[in-house]
């Protein structure tokens, strides 16, 4: 009859426990050497060396206590973001973390209870959610900047220009997104009210591509100005969005559509009942010098 | 003050005490002036609809909240005959009043989640979102 | 219930919207215009929405038909002063009043008449 190990699943975390706590030096000796090792020829290095130990400590003391690990996020929280600013990627902060297996795995051998093992595959998932938070926490603080720079971009090109008296315009640059041409709809449509015009240009031509979403805003922008009894022209569309227009199948019925902002202006003036000399003679410009 | 509550739908002047109240919430989670134009429009459609169709109803105002984002949510229930077929009441121009039939569907683009359950004989639930950007 | 009061201003009709209307408000002020339309032989009516905060399409299909009315009886409508949020909204509900002629404010709109006017007699004339 073979012998049968029976181990208590709690048994093995706490194995792992006492581990990390007697032998604390040598774990986090060689932890800071692995990853020391990994980053050589950095600056810095003692920074890091640094927040590890402060982790260390907080990971035995959230294994000691009620399992409370908001010190521990904390601390993680910030490696993540001393390391990002010191030029580590991401998956380099993370292995950092994810060397403490490694460090402690060493022990666990030297120990070689069933205990330890099984328990190490317990503290292999701990240090894996902790590297991976790291890891989160670098994504957020990305996407927390991405979203701010979108707002300030949002708020930075989508200028109202007056281009004459009862003729407001707005030159679009870049691409178009539903939200931004929300935002340049409702911001023409206030100018119009503010302004008393009756004549509004729509100049596309610095917008690369123009999709389904945004050729509707676009029409829908033209019919609420009709509704509160302006006109739009929509210009500068470039020759590949009028082919997707057409493509897609936008019916763009009878809004006025020009090539370029000067016939765009050309045509509102018109329609606002401004004569224009047309067919001038070459202007020459004549300069005498003073003797 | 907080702009959650229920109201009932028993009589035309119902339907502009919603209006005011709608507005009041929008205001408070903090949706822009077209946002707010939008959803107490849509408000305004609905709690037509529960009066013209089912003879009156409830509106629960609610203040939601999704992750960061926070929104409005408006359910209006009634105990009127139901819609049998649920697609076409939802299509464009489709009327069994005198309306234009842009009640229901018109609603549906002027907020961001919309929800229609009905069955014939047990009366019809609308329940919108909007989200503030 | 709240009348929404109509003014006369030589051959124009003029009414200001400054309330949040019950259902029969609306429907009273389509009867009213049109008697007045009728009683004054007003060419042109003007209706202010610039208070208004919100057009369902009721109140739509009240100014399209006021339009439709009106012009029966030889007056032209326009409907000044809707609000950025308001066109934006009755866009999105598919309502487009259609046949109402809109203008930004009153001035805009009394100018929109009397072009109109001078337009009808020019072509009387050729």
């Amino acid at each position: 009859m073979g012998v049968t190990l029976i181990v208590r699943p709690d048994a093995g975390r706490r194995r792992i426990e006492e581990l990390v706590r007697q032998h604390e030096d040598r774990v986090l000796k060689r932890w800071l050497e692995i990853t020391a090792a990994a980053s050589a020829g950095r600056p810095d290095q003692g920074d890091t060396a640094a927040r590890l130990t402060e982790i260390y400590q907080a990971l035995r003391q959230s294994f000691a206590g009620d399992g409370d690990t908001s010190d521990l996020h904390g601390l993680l929280a910030e490696l993540s973001r001393s390391r990002a600013r010191q030029g580590f990627s991401p998956s380099e902060t993370a292995s950092a973390v994810f060397a403490l297996k490694e460090a402690l795995y060493e022990v666990v051998e030297d120990d070689g209870t069933p205990e330890a093992l099984r328990g190490f595959v317990w503290f292999s998932k701990t240090v894996d959610d902790l590297g991976l938070f790291t890891f989160e926490t670098y994504v957020t603080a990305r996407e927390r900047i991405i979203i701010d720079q979108a707002e300030q971009l949002l708020e930075l090109s989508t200028p109202v220009v007056k281009l004459w008296e009862g003729i407001v315009a707005v030159p679009l640059i870049g691409t178009l997104d539903s939200a931004r041409t929300q935002v340049v709809m409702e911001k023409l449509l206030q100018a119009l009210v503010d302004t008393g015009s009756e004549h509004a240009v729509i100049d596309i031509t610095g917008v690369p591509s123009v999709d389904t979403q945004v050729a509707q805003h676009l029409l829908k922008t033209v019919m609420a100005a009709r509704l509160m009894g302006a006109e739009c022209v929509i210009s500068g569309i470039r020759p590949q969005i009028a082919h997707t227009i057409v493509t897609l199948g936008i019916e763009f019925g009878d809004i006025v559509t020009k090539a370029s902002l000067s016939d765009a202006l050309a045509h509102a003036l018109r329609r606002s009942g401004v004569e224009l000399a047309g067919n001038r003679r070459t202007r020459v410009t004549v300069r005498t010098e003073e003797e | 003050m907080t702009a959650s509550g229920e109201l009932s739908i028993g009589g035309n002047s119902d339907i502009v005490l919603v209006r005011q109240r709608v507005r009041a919430a929008a205001v408070e989670v903090g949706l822009s002036l077209v946002d707010q134009t939008k959803i107490v429009t849509a408000a305004s459609e609905l709690a037509r609809n529960a009066l013209v169709y089912a003879g009156g109803g409830r509106v629960r105002i609610e203040i939601v909240r999704n992750g960061v984002k926070m929104g409005l949510r408006l359910a209006f229930d009634d105990d009127g005959p139901g819609i049998p077929d649920v697609d076409q009441a939802l299509t464009d121009g489709w009327t069994t009043g005198n309306g234009l039939g842009l009640g229901l569907s018109g609603s549906r683009r002027l907020v961001d989640d919309f929800d229609l359950r009905s069955a014939p004989g047990e009366g019809t639930r609308v329940t919108v979102t909007k989200w503030a950007r | 219930m709240d009348r929404v009061p109509v003014l006369k201003l030589g051959d124009i009709l003029i009414v200001s919207i400054q309330v949040d209307l019950q259902d029969q408000g609306v429907l009273a002020l389509q009867e009213d215009l049109a008697d007045a339309v009728v009683a004054t032989g007003a060419r042109g009516v003007i209706i202010d929405i610039t208070a208004v905060e919100i057009v369902d399409s009721f109140i739509g299909r009240m100014l399209a038909t006021i339009a439709s009315i009106s012009r029966m009886l030889d007056a032209e409508t326009i409907v000044v002063g809707m609000r950025p949020a308001v066109a934006i909204t009755l866009v999105e509900l598919g309502l487009s009043l259609g046949g109402v002629r809109t203008a930004l404010n009153l001035e805009k709109g009394v100018a929109l008449l009397n072009h109109l006017g001078g337009a009808q007699i020019a072509t009387t004339a050729r």
